[in-house]
């Protein structure tokens, strides 16, 4: 027997996961005229493996020729400077250099640079010491040579699929957060999806969900089709501003025979980051950092630098990625299970991809429903105006019209309250400190929230008109302050 | 705009700064505080212990702030509240640009400035304490700002990590507002904090302190869970096979300051990497022409008293500057600072006569014997002393601070006091009458907010304003 549905739950296409994939699928979807719906079990969108990474857009000299991941990889960072400006998004080609510190590996890396034409890079080239210390005054001198991508770029992961999402919004995509897949039932035409908030039916669903994805996927896959996600731990240092500007390139090392190495980048936002670590896990929440990954990324990060700035490190993190074990994406219909896409196995180099996985999975949905043009597509976001970033002339137009824009409420990124209002009330709006802090920056700086978190939580309570208490850092449960009754004690 | 002199900030250091800057001859003097009170950290620094030096007697942060605020209005130096610098760069004149809802973005042309932003806490990042990264993890600060400015609760259940005073002042704070404080870890084997605030935050509340120890993970996923703390050796690496786990909902880090110079470097002074505050000379100018530098933003002081006199001293030579600029800047010379309090306290003391002195920041370890009914008092420095070890031996007394909520306020609590001490097993019932009392603005210092608390015979005074 159906389940009553009722119709506002009734969609064309169903995507499970609001991260940069899932986000980028939805926005491209929106060019059609199909009815389509997000869900997340999360209370924000990019609360996954979309908010702890690199931030880097890859050149694409990385990944094995003829695999997806190759493919979409150049085509992602093709089109990321474009999408970076109507989306209006952090980027910067900032160029990158897979540093070689063995003489008998040069042989490697021409390997690699052959590996990146194949898979249709430009302008790769090998540079030798001297020119990459006068690049990179930072670089250990150990270093012999490098591969040098000029279109390697850093991008600002929060801002990315922010960005796809709210675009997606704005043409017609709903999202539902706080909505936890718990099954899903083939029917006639389509599928029933059953939630921790009821039910939806849809003809199509994308599974776009992380390291979760095997779970999706396995609700509704035949018994010889079965999917395994092995969430991978990355751990990452971030350090203060006042260091951002020790490299201008995202400097990797050449894998050796101890290990892929960590990279050494500056922020689109002009911190400096090293890592990741990576560590096969089982829980796939496990982003717990630990002493281990800290000491690793130190040491390993001191064989790019000639100095590393450990007494400058502001905070750590770590991410999960969704590793499958073929080692390449898996992105298409399931096997006997028509309408039922799986957009899997998203791992590093998957931000950059992100975009081309939008437009390559988008096309296959499109065929598949037959979808028209949707004419009304508006194809353009403008971000949260930021104080920070602005001219004395483009600061003071905005306080004119908006007072709020002079009240500085995190000091060590400069963070007004007029742009934590904004972040709060647009489309897809913020409703916890963590969603302020991708948003705005707010929290993001040295002091890590130390001054700002009592005013962002007053305003967060203020602007959605609830009380303080219940005002979370992210998921149900991360309150920061007991209800008024508890302080009678 | 124009003036003679910009003081930044509106604390302590500033407040000082300014009304010497006035004694010695400078009419236009303009504050700019990013707060909407003057006072800066003082005003969440509710327990006493300030002034002894300055005032010669014992007052809370915000009766000490209170003092300042009074002098600054009587001689009517104007300040901006609510207002924060962006941008400051040295030269003559110099040039100050700040922003508040008012007034927008606006520039200042003035013939010096006073830098007196004080500093921030060391953040959990910052000392790579590794685990999962969920609510109820703070800066002792930003939980004493809950507390004691909002009257919220942060937590139940609190370890703290570090000794320093914020950490055993929250300590004892967070317990008298009812929650359990199940210990203070602290790297070091010795604690950086006063021996007095040990006795009277820990000791009296039997919460224990754990030196060479350090917290090595933090657990649960949505809200803190639990805490694993281990024993470090000499080096302060962590002992395998010591890790202790610890349950609470809350983790505060009390693990230094750091001197807050992001104006000072944007203006291009010289930094000292030893003190993280800007190079000086003997008159407390920085390299920045006509920038001077005082209190914490300068170096992180012990003692607010110290923060004042400081900052007297570039308020007065920052006016000589105005009125006379000197030919050349002279030599650097490194501010004094402070021996880093390093406390011990001895391990086989005999509580019960031994004891040490509350009275004032020295700590005196003081013996008391007693004899057919007599005591004899040794190791004291000062009759306070004596009277502390004599009333300590027979009926304890200790002065409570906490706050009152308000009515129809601008802020929703008042920071109180006992007027006096009062016996120290009153303690409890006294805080009972004090979270269930309530006051309508306006409140002044010194209002009466609870009579003869807990029969004491001792009234609950505010020690702050809170205008309707």
């Amino acid at each position: 027997m159906r389940d009553i549905v009722s119709r506002d739950r009734e969609f064309d296409v169903l995507i499970v996961g609001a991260g940069v994939s899932g986000s980028a699928v939805a926005r491209e979807l929106s060019k059609k005229k199909i009815n389509i719906a997000v869900l997340d079990k999360a209370s924000d969108i990019c609360e996954g493996t979309s908010k702890a990474n690199s931030g880097i857009a890859h050149a694409g000299f990385d990944a094995k020729p003829g695999t997806l991941k190759a493919k979409l990889n150049i085509r992602g960072s093709q089109m990321m400077e474009q999408l970076a400006k109507e989306l209006d998004f952090p980027y910067k080609r900032n160029g990158s250099l897979v540093l070689c510190f063995d003489e008998t590996e040069i042989g490697k890396l021409e390997e690699l640079k052959q590996r990146g034409t194949a898979n249709g890079v430009e302008a790769l080239e090998i540079i030798n010491k001297e020119q990459i210390l006068e690049m990179e005054p930072s670089v250990s001198s150990k270093v012999v040579a490098a591969l040098h991508a000029p279109t390697g770029a850093i991008i600002c992961p929060f801002g990315l699929n922010l960005a796809l999402a709210e675009n997606a919004v704005s043409n017609g995509v709903q999202f539902f957060l706080k909505t936890k897949v718990e099954n899903i039932k083939k029917e006639d035409k389509g599928f029933e999806v059953i939630t921790s908030k009821g039910s939806f039916r849809a003809k199509v669903i994308i599974n776009a969900a992380g390291v979760y994805a095997d779970k999706i996927h396995n609700m509704i896959s035949m018994e010889n089709d079965r999917l395994e996600i092995t969430p991978r731990k990355g751990e990452y240092l971030l350090y203060d501003k006042k260091v951002g500007s020790m490299v201008s390139h995202t400097l990797f090392q050449l894998p050796t025979a101890l290990g892929k190495g960590v990279l050494v980048t500056p922020t689109v936002h002009g911190n400096l980051l090293t890592g990741p670590t990576a560590v096969d896990g089982e829980d796939k929440d496990d982003a717990a950092t630990t002493a281990e990954g800290v000491s690793l990324i130190l040491q390993k990060a001191a064989d790019s630098m000639e100095r590393v700035p450990a007494t400058d490190v502001i905070t750590s993190f770590a991410g999960l990625r969704a590793h499958e074990k073929g080692g390449d994406f898996v992105i298409g219909e399931v096997n006997g299970v028509p309408g039922f896409f799986d957009v899997a196995g998203i791992e590093s180099p998957g931000l950059t991809c992100a975009p081309a996985i939008g437009e390559y999975v988008a096309s296959m949905i499109s065929e598949y429903l037959q979808a028209e043009e949707n004419k009304d597509f508006f194809g353009f976001r403008k971000d949260i105006a930021h104080m920070a970033q602005m001219t004395v002339q483009e600061q003071q137009k905005l306080i004119h019209g908006n007072p709020a824009y002079a009240n500085v409420i995190c000091r060590c990124e400069m963070i007004t309250e007029g742009e934590i209002c904004a972040a709060i009330h647009r489309p897809l709006g913020a409703t916890t400190v963590d969603g302020i802090k991708r948003r705005t920056r707010a929290g993001m700086g040295r002091c890590q929230s130390g001054f700002c978190l009592p005013k962002v939580v007053e305003i967060l309570a203020r602007e959605l008109g609830v009380s303080e208490s219940e005002i979370c850092k992210n998921e149900e449960g991360s309150v920061y302050l007991l209800p008024e009754e508890g302080g009678e004690g | 705009m124009k003036t003679e002199l910009i003081v930044i900030g509106g604390g302590p250091a500033g407040m000082a700064a300014a009304l010497s800057a006035r004694e010695h001859g400078i009419k236009d003097i303009l504050i700019l505080e990013r707060d909407s009170e003057l006072g800066g950290i003082l005003n969440q620094c509710i327990h006493n212990g300030f002034g002894l030096h300055t005032f010669k007697e014992e007052l809370t942060g915000p009766e000490y702030a209170a003092r300042y605020v009074q002098q600054i209005k009587e001689k009517e130096i104007p300040y901006f509240l609510d207002t924060m610098v962006i941008d400051v760069q040295g030269g003559d004149p110099c040039r100050v640009i700040a922003m508040n809802k008012d007034k927008g973005l606006f520039e200042i042309m003035c013939s010096a400035v006073i830098l007196a932003m004080g500093c921030r806490e060391r953040a959990r990042g910052a000392m790579n304490i590794p685990g999962t990264r969920p609510s109820g993890i703070y800066a002792a600060g930003t939980a004493q700002f809950f507390v004691n400015r909002e009257g919220k609760l942060p937590g139940k259940e609190v370890v703290i990590l570090g000794s320093g005073d914020i950490g055993l002042i929250m300590a004892r704070r967070m317990r008298l507002q009812g929650a359990k404080v199940k210990m203070v870890a602290e790297i070091m084997p010795y604690s950086g904090g006063l021996k007095r605030n040990i006795v009277q935050c820990l000791d009296d509340f039997d919460i224990p302190l754990k030196l060479s120890h350090t917290v090595v993970e933090i657990h649960g996923k949505s809200r803190v869970e639990g805490v694993t703390v281990a024993k470090v050796d000499e080096n302060l690496i962590p002992i395998k096979g010591t890790e202790e786990y610890v349950s609470c909902d809350t983790v505060l880090f009390s693990c230094g300051l750091i001197p807050e110079n992001e104006l000072t470097v944007a203006a291009g002074a010289q930094m000292d990497l030893v003190t993280k505050g800007p190079v000086v000379n003997g008159r407390l100018e920085t390299t920045a022409e006509g920038i001077f530098a005082c209190g914490n933003v300068l170096h992180v002081h012990d003692l607010v008293d110290n923060v004042s006199k400081e900052a007297e001293e570039a308020g007065h030579y920052a006016a000589e500057y105005i009125k006379k600029k000197p030919s050349d800047w002279g030599e650097a010379l490194r501010p004094k600072i402070p021996q880093k309090s390093k406390c011990i306290l001895p391990n086989d003391r005999d509580t019960s006569k031994t004891l040490i002195c509350i009275g004032c920041p020295v700590g005196c370890l003081i013996t008391v014997i007693e004899e057919n009914g007599e005591l004899t008092v040794t190791g004291n420095t000062c009759a306070k002393g004596e009277a502390y070890a004599r009333n300590e031996m027979t009926a304890p007394k200790r002065t409570v601070t906490s706050f009152i909520k308000v009515k129809q306020g601008i802020r929703p609590v008042v920071a109180v006091k006992t007027a006096e001490e009062i016996p120290k097993e009153k303690i409890r019932q006294c805080m009972e009458e004090i979270q269930r009392a309530f006051c309508t603005a306006p409140v002044s210092v010194g209002d009466v907010l609870v009579e003869n608390v807990a029969q004491t015979g001792v009234a609950v005074v505010a020690t702050a304003n809170v205008t309707a």
